[in-house]
């Protein structure tokens, strides 16, 4: 099946039903054809068009030639979810075109390259067939962009049938190229040919079409990982280290893009970038880089993490800033590496053997990936401790309609950093300085970097059992006192992440009996789900969780409400566990509802799942 | 008497060792804290690294007025990668074992030699585990025994071989035994520009001192061969180039390598002698002392120091852990632009 299906997805409600400027186009390609500008050229018209758009790329792990699938949803009323439904198929590959043609939903509609062998026998879609070699004949174009530029082709004849005006679809390709004229022009012969073509022999005979809107004014279209890179570059990033693996790359592939905005005036970087031999190394580096005073960083994944769990819990106990992102996908083991999940959350939350506990923080869409880019780096200096950001692969290298990013809003902390002049002031005031003593209560104490100009800045770093003073010890009473201060330190950092985001029901933000948790890439969905259960008279408030460890706000959420479904996009319930395993409240009243089939999460899954349990007595 | 610092030889010292009385290690970290002393070095300007094991354990036990740092098992490299980059300004020492290195740390001793991170690194190496208690290490002898675990059937690892064709551009091998070979290594070491790896045999007394281990004291003290005499002459010292004048070495036999601070290396030749400059002659010298089992020591190879990972990544000229916070944070007329590109 080339698009999954989610279960029970007919058209069970009306407000799901397709209409103007509300369905999804699906386009299904050969990987590696060239695809992906057109499919981005369809998405940025629609943005010009002022329509509230997204774009989910469902790709295979390989280069060339295995089947891919595009889906490009358009929604007047700004959802920016994955549709549980593509009511429009673009059917242009040999290896799939069959299933493609299976899977339209009854009213659908099928544009199909004709070139290709298959048979439709499919009375209750509207058919519409491109003798794409045909038209591209027409033209004259160079042999060798020539394939690529046949993508076209279903984007001049998206343009005739669903109302995208041409010169809409050329500024788009100029954006795509870099305002490039030539490669423009090129591309738009192929879709002014195609939409001539399909105006003079296609009579439209369904009923979906775009229409001009003003929803998109003042917004940008963007990845994840490209907020995310620059956030980390606003952040104040000076040293980052990597091992190349997908979805994370793109993530520093956008830092090396921006590194303009971190030249010096003769030109010269003020961050380092260093691709390690593998993510053992790459960790090694941002610790060391961390411990030397840097504000360092990697991006990974999943098996990356796996590696990176023994250096991990070293920053931890020798208490070194660093911030490692996870941009997940499908485990366990290699998974699947283009599949989006959530699925290392608890795994990251105690990464590392002993009694760990990390920060962990959960951005939901690309406003977020900026925001807690630089904040990560603020955090973990400031906890003295390894901060993860978990991202994931549908955020995070899928498109997304954003507001325009805030600049930060608080200087670059440093934490309790020490330099000569306030070491020295430091040893004035306190008259000693020992690395592990919690001189302010909180946990945190204070850290000189190498390289301090001051005979009592140096103290010995290590992951071996120690006193407050940076020495080595085996006695239980300085086990057991630096365990406890670390556990201190963990709870002032539940007043330091970023705190829940709440949706409440009723104007005077009383609970209703309904309560949903979720995080990350599932926030449009459950926003969706709950404008649409409302209107069935289904009332729900929502909590987000932004990060880990928890606030007693997550208590007094889950206290006020009879039922709290608790929704993430993973097959064991990871986030619900670790909520049943820390909850101080008495009774239970967690309900799991989990995905991890995948694919990014609909709200008809949502409103299935919730509708299903509030109708069992 | 006070060097340039003002510094007395013990204000380099460390803390007290805890390895077993007599260990080769102990000797070594002797002579970093005279090396350090006698070269005037600036204490906070020092790192100190290491990996898991005895020989790691060492850095708690020099220069105690520097930073240090007792990482993870054979992932020192990647840490003073870090730290370097992070800071070019620092001074890094690094100790490690054969365990360390020669096992679970291989690769990142391949690839820390590769990128040419700028430090000195020690490997203190015995030829076995000594904190498990006594198990061979992969540059242990071939066909040798040891008390628990039988015969080794598996040929060892030259790591002064490995440092040479992985590309670092100063390796030394010396025994821990011959302390002012070590001392005047380090001091070379020390100004070198970019890795300089010195493999040290430093016997573990209590699990591998038989007379017929080659990482043993008895073995050391009978059968070290020193390639050269080496002294390490002050900056401003003028070159002998051909002029030499030092009756009792021919010209020929005197070589003299000019260090990244301006000071000199100079070898006096002994025996059959030995070009350090000749890579090709490096290699085939290693290769002959692992066939007839013998303990060569000294500067066996040296190259023009060729760029360090930092420099290739054109970095700015103010360490990167020391940018002002304006200097790292772009300006909110820059994220305005930014977005504008992304409407």
């Amino acid at each position: 099946m080339a698009i999954d299906m989610q279960p029970d997805a007919q058209m069970r409600w009306q407000r799901y039903q397709p209409g103007v400027n509300d369905f999804a186009l699906m386009v299904a390609t050969k990987n590696g054809s060239g695809s992906q500008t057109s499919n981005v050229v369809l998405i940025r018209s629609l943005f010009k068009m002022g329509i509230p758009v997204s774009g989910k790329n469902l790709f295979p792990s390989n280069i060339k030639g295995l089947p891919t699938w595009y889906t490009i949803r358009a929604s007047k009323d700004g959802y920016t979810a994955r549709r549980a439904t593509t009511e429009v198929a673009v059917a242009f590959n040999q290896d799939t075109i069959t299933e493609d043609i299976a899977n339209i939903p009854h009213g659908g509609v099928l544009i199909a390259n004709k070139d290709l062998k298959y048979r439709v026998n499919r009375p209750d879609i509207t058919v519409y067939e491109v003798p794409v070699k045909d038209i591209m004949s027409r033209g004259e174009f160079p042999k060798d962009f020539a394939d690529r530029i046949a993508n076209m082709v279903y984007v001049g004849v998206c343009c005739h049938l669903f109302g995208i005006p041409l010169d809409i679809a050329y500024e788009a390709l100029l954006d795509q190229f870099n305002r490039k004229e030539k490669p423009a022009r090129m591309n738009f012969s192929a879709i002014q040919l195609s939409y001539d073509w399909a105006k003079e022999y296609l009579e439209k005979r369904d009923s979906f079409r775009f229409e001009p809107m003003n929803k998109t004014q003042g917004k940008i279209l963007i990845e994840g990982n490209d907020a995310a890179a620059l956030g980390a570059l606003f952040g104040g990033v000076t040293f980052v280290a990597w091992y190349p693996i997908t979805p994370s790359t793109s993530l520093v592939d956008n830092i090396l893009n921006h590194l303009n905005l971190r030249k010096d005036g003769d030109g010269k970087n003020t961050v380092a970038i260093v691709q390690a031999e593998d993510e053992l190394a790459a960790v090694g580096m941002i610790i060391g880089a961390g411990w030397a005073g840097a504000r360092s960083m990697t991006a990974t994944s999943g098996p990356g993490v796996s590696l990176m769990a023994e250096f991990t819990g070293l920053a931890y106990f020798a208490e070194i800033p660093t911030v490692i992102w996870d941009v997940t996908r499908m485990g366990p083991s290699t998974g699947l590496p283009t599949r989006t999940s959530q699925g290392d959350l608890l795994f990251l939350y105690t990464l590392s053997h002993g009694d760990t506990r990390h920060i962990v923080l959960l951005p939901s869409n690309a406003e977020e990936c900026f925001e807690f880019g630089w904040k990560a780096l603020d955090i973990a200096e400031q906890m003295q401790t390894p901060v993860f950001v978990m991202s994931d692969l549908d955020i995070g290298m899928n498109v997304w309609l954003s507001n325009p990013f805030q600049y930060p809003d608080t200087p670059i902390n440093h934490g309790k950093t020490l330099n000569k002049e306030q070491l020295e002031a430091f040893l004035q005031e306190k008259g000693e300085w020992f690395r592990y003593r919690d001189y302010d209560a909180d946990g945190v104490g204070y850290r000189t970097v190498p390289g301090t100009e001051h005979p009592g800045a140096a103290y010995f770093t290590r992951g071996t059992g120690h006193n407050d003073m940076a020495i080595y010890s085996e006695r239980r009473e300085d086990w057991l006192q630096n365990m406890q201060r670390l556990r201190n330190k963990f709870d002032t950092a539940r007043h330091v992440v970023p705190g829940p985001v709440m949706r409440m029901s009723s104007e005077s933000g009383e609970a209703e009996a309904i309560g949903i948790i979720s995080f990350g890439s599932n926030d449009p969905a459950v926003h969706e789900a709950i404008e649409h259960m409302a209107a069935e008279g289904i009332t729900a408030d929502y909590m987000r969780i932004r990060a880990l460890p928890f606030s007693q706000q997550v208590w007094d959420f889950i206290e006020a409400h009879d039922r709290v479904y608790v929704i993430e996009n993973n097959f064991d319930g990871q986030l619900c566990q670790i909520l049943r395993m820390e909850s101080p409240l008495s009774r239970s009243n967690l309900v799991s509802l989990t995905l991890g089939d995948t694919l990014p999460m609909t709200a008809l899954w949502i409103h299935q799942q919730i509708v299903q349990h509030e109708e069992v007595p | 008497m006070p060097n340039a610092l003002g510094l007395e030889r013990t204000d380099y010292k460390g803390a007290t060792s805890t390895l077993c009385p007599g260990c080769g290690h102990d000797s070594i970290s002797n002579q970093i804290i005279s090396a350090a002393y006698d070269s005037d070095l600036p204490m906070w300007r020092v790192i100190k690294l290491s990996g898991i094991g005895c020989s790691s354990k060492t850095p708690a036990y020099f220069l105690k007025g520097s930073h240090g740092f007792n990482s993870v098992h054979g992932r020192m490299p990647s840490v003073a990668t870090g730290a370097t980059i992070a800071n070019h300004d620092l001074i890094a020492i690094a100790v490690s074992g054969d365990g360390d290195t020669g096992s679970i740390g291989f690769g990142q001793f391949k690839h820390l030699i590769r990128r040419n991170v700028h430090m000195v690194y020690i490997v203190e190496n015995n030829g076995v585990y000594g904190l498990t208690k006594g198990q061979f290490s992969a540059t242990a002898d071939e066909g040798q025994f040891l008390k628990y675990y039988g015969k080794n059937d598996l040929p060892p690892i030259d790591l002064c071989l490995e440092a040479i064709i992985g590309g670092a551009t100063f390796v030394a091998r010396s025994f821990s035994g011959d302390a002012k070979q070590v001392q005047t290594l380090l001091k070379a070491a020390l100004r070198h520009r970019g890795t300089a790896v010195l493999d040290i045999i430093s016997p573990c007394v209590t699990f591998n001192n038989s007379p017929d281990s080659t990482k043993s004291y008895p073995y050391g003290k009978e059968n070290e061969i020193p390639l050269h005499e080496i002294e390490l002459m002050a900056a401003g010292y003028v070159a002998a180039k051909q002029e030499i004048t030092i009756p009792e070495y021919p010209a020929e036999l005197v070589i003299e390598v000019e260090m990244h601070d301006g000071t000199f290396v100079r070898l006096k030749k002994l025996g059959e002698g030995h070009d350090p400059r000749n890579r090709a002659e490096a290699i085939t010298l290693l290769e002959r002392a692992s066939r007839e089992n013998l303990l060569l020591t000294g500067l066996i190879y040296y190259e023009e120091p060729r760029p360090t990972i930092g420099d290739t990544l054109s970095l700015t000229a103010t360490p990167l852990a020391r940018l002002e916070d304006s200097q790292i944070r772009p300006s909110r007329e820059a994220l305005d632009a930014l977005m504008k590109q992304y409407m």
